[in-house]
């Protein structure tokens, strides 16, 4: 590694600068929804979360099946830097919906599909990271988790129809689209591609510094085990 | 495999300690899950098929953990992985013993399950049985692979659950749903949607564990 490359450098102030955009964006720019008021502007964070959750799963996914084949430490730590920030947007994903839901549906949860099918995911890579703490050695560890890592996306497609069955046969209390007033002003529209773009950014940054903490901490250990050898 | 499965059914027909522990913990979470709800209210029905699967599903759990345990304690594992046969082979092998012993256990559970709940034994037996064999294929298949990747963790016994579970999601959905609805007089044409999902997960995990067994038990 010399130096931060073109991305490190451009990164940070891409993001902190969409960022500032979209805050201003959300909380002054943008009118307020006619029928949901002040309340529909966390709806733009809200949805934002799940661009980068479901994209760290997705890497998490891949990269666990890389590291199963190739064997290679890189796809570890891609896998785990991805599980431990999609958890981080899952839950605040999860957090701003339930903020969201308590005064326009009147209740903090329900068990529609969607929300029923994101709760098991944030349980699996729960157990995912959990299951690496709690591994007898770092490489077993990486191993038993990129099986958990493959399992968890093989089953997503039967935990989604059986979420979507579930619900199916009784249908929901409160039958809601999100967005269903529309997001009629295109200031709107504006505001919720800069929101999604600002945190994607983030994802992406934090991502590429988690990965960067785990090769130094494997030239770390590398230097320890050498030092305890010598 | 054969002589795998062949060895698990017999230690187990010799010292029926798995089995007697599965069945007094299924019994228990009868028990327990019964107290959740007022004897006398239409509730308790409605939520039969559930307490059911629940205690299906803690009795496996505790019987999974043992059959590899048992492998564990005395080094067997060992010797299990020198002999000159796939690793796949064993995890089957495994898979089916565990199988096997729940469903021996279901056997028992089943018709305590009638009794409590004042149901038509035969009806309720016949109807639930494809059910309960299927959803509890799916519970082997996952839950021996886990139960081998919790196996190599250090809070062994909690770790099982906090894998499995949420991976056995569908498999839980659908079998409390096809069981509430076969048991409230629906036809199996009606529940065909969620044996074929149970099919399909028990195929997934069989595979899954057939393939990524080897990785879990290296050394």
């Amino acid at each position: 590694m010399s130096g931060p490359d073109l991305t490190d450098r451009l990164l940070p102030p891409a993001t902190i600068g969409l960022m500032l955009a979209a805050l201003y964006l959300v909380f002054v720019a943008v009118p307020s929804d006619a029928f949901q008021g002040p309340v529909q502007r966390i709806f733009y964070v809200h949805m934002a979360m799940w661009l980068s959750t479901f994209t760290a799963f997705g890497i998490v996914g891949v990269a666990s099946l890389l590291y199963l084949w190739r064997r290679e430490p890189r796809w570890d730590h891609v896998g785990r830097a991805a599980a431990e920030l999609g958890l981080l947007f899952c839950s605040l994903g999860l957090a701003t919906g339930s903020i969201w839901a308590k005064p326009i549906w009147g209740t903090w949860w329900t068990w529609d599909p969607r929300l029923t099918l994101t709760l098991v995911l944030w349980m699996i890579y729960a157990a995912y990271l959990l299951l690496r703490t709690l591994a007898t050695e770092p490489t077993q560890g990486a191993t038993l988790a990129a099986i958990l890592g493959v399992s968890g996306v093989v089953d997503l497609y039967l935990i989604n129809r059986a979420v979507y069955w579930w619900r199916g046969i009784h249908p929901a209390v409160i039958v809601n689209r999100e967005g269903g007033s529309g997001l009629s002003d295109p200031l709107m529209r504006v505001t919720l591609v800069v929101c999604m773009l600002a945190f994607f950014l983030v994802f992406l940054w934090l991502l590429r510094l988690r990965l960067r903490t785990a090769r130094l901490q494997e030239a770390v250990d590398d230097l320890r085990a050498a030092l305890a050898t010598s | 495999m054969l002589a795998i499965l062949w060895k698990d059914l017999q230690i187990e027909l010799r010292t029926k300690e798995t089995l007697a522990a599965l069945l007094l913990l299924g019994l228990l979470t009868l028990l327990v899950l019964s107290f959740a709800f007022d004897p006398t209210s239409p509730l308790r029905d409605a939520a039969a098929p559930g307490v059911l699967w629940v205690a299906l599903v803690f009795a496996g759990t505790l019987g999974m953990n043992r059959s590899l345990l048992r492998e564990r304690d005395a080094d067997c594992l060992q010797g299990l992985l020198l002999a000159p046969v796939d690793r796949g082979a064993i995890y089957l092998a495994k898979t089916a013993g565990n199988f096997l012993v729940m469903l021996a256990a279901q056997l028992v559970l089943v018709p305590l399950f009638v009794f409590f709940f004042n149901l038509p034994l035969w009806q309720t037996a016949t109807r639930l049985a494809p059910v309960v064999a299927l959803g509890l294929l799916g519970f082997a298949a996952v839950g021996t692979l886990f139960a081998a990747v919790s196996l190599r963790t250090r809070a062994r016994e909690v770790m099982l659950p906090l894998l499995m579970l949420p991976l056995a999601v569908p498999l839980l959905i659908a079998g409390i749903q096809a069981s509430a609805q076969l048991m409230a007089g629906a036809a199996v044409a009606d529940v065909a949607h969620w044996l074929n999902l149970l099919a399909a997960f028990d195929a997934v995990f069989l595979v899954v564990g057939w393939m990524a067994f080897e990785y879990v038990v290296e050394e």
